[in-house]
C-alpha cells in the first residue's frame, strides 16, 4: 500500500490549494477527484472579488480572469436599479475550467500527485493512519496517510464516512441553476447584475455575471425550501427578458450551496474539512472560491504543525477551527444575520430601498460599516416604519 | 421507502447527496446511485433539486 503524508479528497479550489501548499512545503501529497476533468462541470457563477486576489496572493491572469468587474447593479422587482460603481476594478469573472487546471498544473509541478476519475469510496482508521480505497477507472487501489483533508464539496461523504456529520439542513441550503449564454444583451458588461423579488427568486436573486460583452453566466439561487425548482424561476426570468431569450445556451450548470449552517467542529482524528464540504460559504451571496482557498491555507498551517508534532488527534487538529473562526468564520456568522434581514423584505420593501438608497449606502452595508449604513438608511427610510423595524432588528 | 432519479433531467450537481440525512445517495462522476434500503423518503433531495430530477416513490 502506497503511503502519503496527506491524502486530499477533491481537486476543486480548496483541494488544489491545500495540495499545492503542502507540496510546496515538501510533503508527499495525493489529491484525488472523482470527476474525469478538473474544473468541469462548474457549479458556480465564477465571480471573485479583488480583495480575494490580494488575500490569496493571486495575480489575475487573462487566461482565466476573463472579465474585469467595476461594481454591481441591483434591481428591485420593478427593475428600478441602484448602481454601485467603484472607481477601479473590484473583481473578476473567472473561467474556472482554466483557473483550476492552471492551479492543478502548478500543484503537480510542485510535486503533488493528482488523479482524476479516482473515487475515494472507503476509509478505515488503522494504527494512526487512514487507509483509503480508491476506484481509479474501474481498478480499486489502496493508499494510506495519517491525514485526510476532505475538500469534496457539498456532496462530501469523506467527512461523513470518517464520523463527522456534515449533512446540510434544507433551510441552510440554496438551490442554484445557471446557463452560460452567448449572443445576449448585457446592460453593462463591467457590472454584475442582480435581480431581487419574491417572484424573481425567493430568498435569493437572479444574476448576470458577464464573461464578455455578449456572453455571461445567467443564473438563479433560491432557498432550498421552495416548492418550485430553481430551473423554473430562471426559465421564467429569461422568457420575460428578450435581450436574454434571443441568445443561446452554451452550458447548463447546476449546484446547491450550503449558505449558513456553519460547522462548529471541522475536524476529527486524522481529518480536516475544507470548503463547501465544511459549509464555508458567504451566506448572503453564496460565493465560496476565496473562502475555500483561504480556509485551505489555514488548514495547511494546522497540518504542517501536526506533521511536526506527529500528532493527528482530534484534539490537536481542532486548532484549525479556532483559527478559521477568528479569521473568517465569525465575520460570516455576522453576515448570516444580515441575510435574515433580506429574507424578511417584501417586494414593496425592495422598491422602497431602490427609491431611497444609493449605491454608497449599500457599499457601507456590504463592507460591514453597519452602524454608519443603518444611520443613513434609517434616516432616508423614516417614512417607512415597518421596513426600518425589520432592518434595525437585524443590523444591531 | 424509495426515491428515483430522472437521469434525463439530472445535471449531477450532487445537491441531493449533501442533504440526504442517511447517506443513501452517492454521486459517481455522472451517475446518481441510490441505496433504497437506507432511504427514509424524507423528501430533502426532492426539495433541493434545482431541476426536479428527484421523485419520492409512494
Amino acid at each position: 500500500m502506497q503511503e502519503f503524508d496527506a491524502i486530499i479528497v477533491g481537486a476543486g479550489p480548496a483541494g488544489l490549494r491545500a495540495a499545492n501548499n503542502l507540496a510546496k512545503a515538501k510533503f508527499k501529497v495525493l489529491c484525488l477527484d472523482k470527476k474525469q476533468e478538473i474544473g468541469v462541470p462548474k457549479r458556480c457563477a465564477e465571480g471573485l472579488g479583488l480583495g480575494w486576489f490580494e488575500r490569496l496572493g493571486l495575480k489575475p491572469n487573462p487566461k482565466w480572469a476573463v472579465q474585469e468587474i467595476e461594481g454591481a447593479a441591483l434591481y428591485a422587482p420593478s427593475e428600478k436599479k441602484v448602481e454601485l460603481r467603484f472607481k477601479s476594478i473590484s473583481g473578476y469573472i473567472l473561467e474556472r475550467r482554466v483557473f483550476e487546471k492552471e492551479l492543478a498544473k502548478e500543484t503537480s509541478m510542485n510535486g503533488a500527485i493528482i488523479k482524476t476519475k479516482a473515487n475515494a469510496f472507503a476509509f478505515k482508521r488503522n494504527s494512526g493512519k487512514v487507509e483509503v480505497k480508491v476506484n481509479e477507472s474501474g481498478i480499486v487501489k489502496e493508499y494510506a496517510a495519517p491525514l485526510i483533508i476532505a475538500c469534496d464539496g457539498v456532496e462530501s461523504l469523506t467527512a461523513r464516512k470518517l464520523g463527522v456529520n456534515t449533512a446540510i439542513e434544507i433551510p441552510d441550503y440554496d438551490s442554484g441553476y445557471q446557463y452560460e449564454m452567448a449572443n445576449i444583451e448585457i446592460p453593462d458588461e463591467k457590472l454584475i447584475h442582480l435581480y431581487f423579488g419574491t417572484e424573481v427568486a425567493p430568498r435569493g436573486y437572479v444574476w448576470i455575471f458577464p464573461k464578455g460583452k455578449n456572453h455571461a453566466n445567467v443564473g438563479v439561487g433560491i432557498g432550498g425550501m421552495n416548492e418550485k425548482t430553481a430551473k423554473s424561476y430562471l426559465d421564467k426570468f429569461i422568457a420575460s427578458h428578450p435581450g436574454l431569450s434571443k441568445g443561446s445556451i452554451i452550458e447548463v450548470n447546476c449546484g446547491c450551496v450550503p449558505v449558513g449552517g456553519f460547522l462548529d467542529d471541522m475536524t476529527a482524528d486524522n481529518l480536516l474539512i475544507v470548503g463547501d464540504a465544511a459549509h464555508q460559504v458567504n451566506p448572503i451571496h453564496g460565493g465560496g472560491i476565496g473562502i475555500a482557498m483561504e480556509a485551505a491555507d489555514i488548514a495547511c498551517d494546522t497540518a504542517i504543525k501536526a506533521f511536526k508534532a506527529k500528532d493527528f488527534s482530534h484534539e490537536f487538529l481542532q486548532q484549525y477551527n479556532s483559527h478559521w473562526y477568528e479569521k473568517r468564520g465569525n465575520k460570516l456568522k455576522a453576515i448570516l444575520k444580515k441575510r435574515m434581514m433580506f429574507e424578511n423584505l417584501k417586494d414593496k420593501d425592495f422598491e422602497t430601498l431602490a427609491e431611497s438608497v444609493t449605491g454608497d449606502d449599500i457599499l457601507k452595508l456590504t463592507e460591514g460599516d453597519l452602524v454608519g449604513a443603518a444611520k443613513v438608511v434609517t434616516k432616508k427610510l423614516i417614512k417607512y416604519p415597518g421596513l426600518v423595524r425589520v432592518m434595525l432588528k437585524y443590523l444591531k | 421507502m424509495a426515491v428515483k432519479n430522472n437521469a434525463e433531467k439530472c445535471c449531477y450537481c450532487g445537491g441531493c447527496v449533501g442533504c440526504c440525512p442517511v447517506m443513501a445517495i452517492e454521486l459517481k462522476d455522472i451517475r446518481i446511485m441510490i441505496d433504497n434500503e437506507k432511504c427514509t423518503s424524507c423528501g430533502n433531495c426532492v426539495k433541493i433539486c434545482p431541476v426536479g430530477a428527484m421523485e419520492v416513490l409512494r
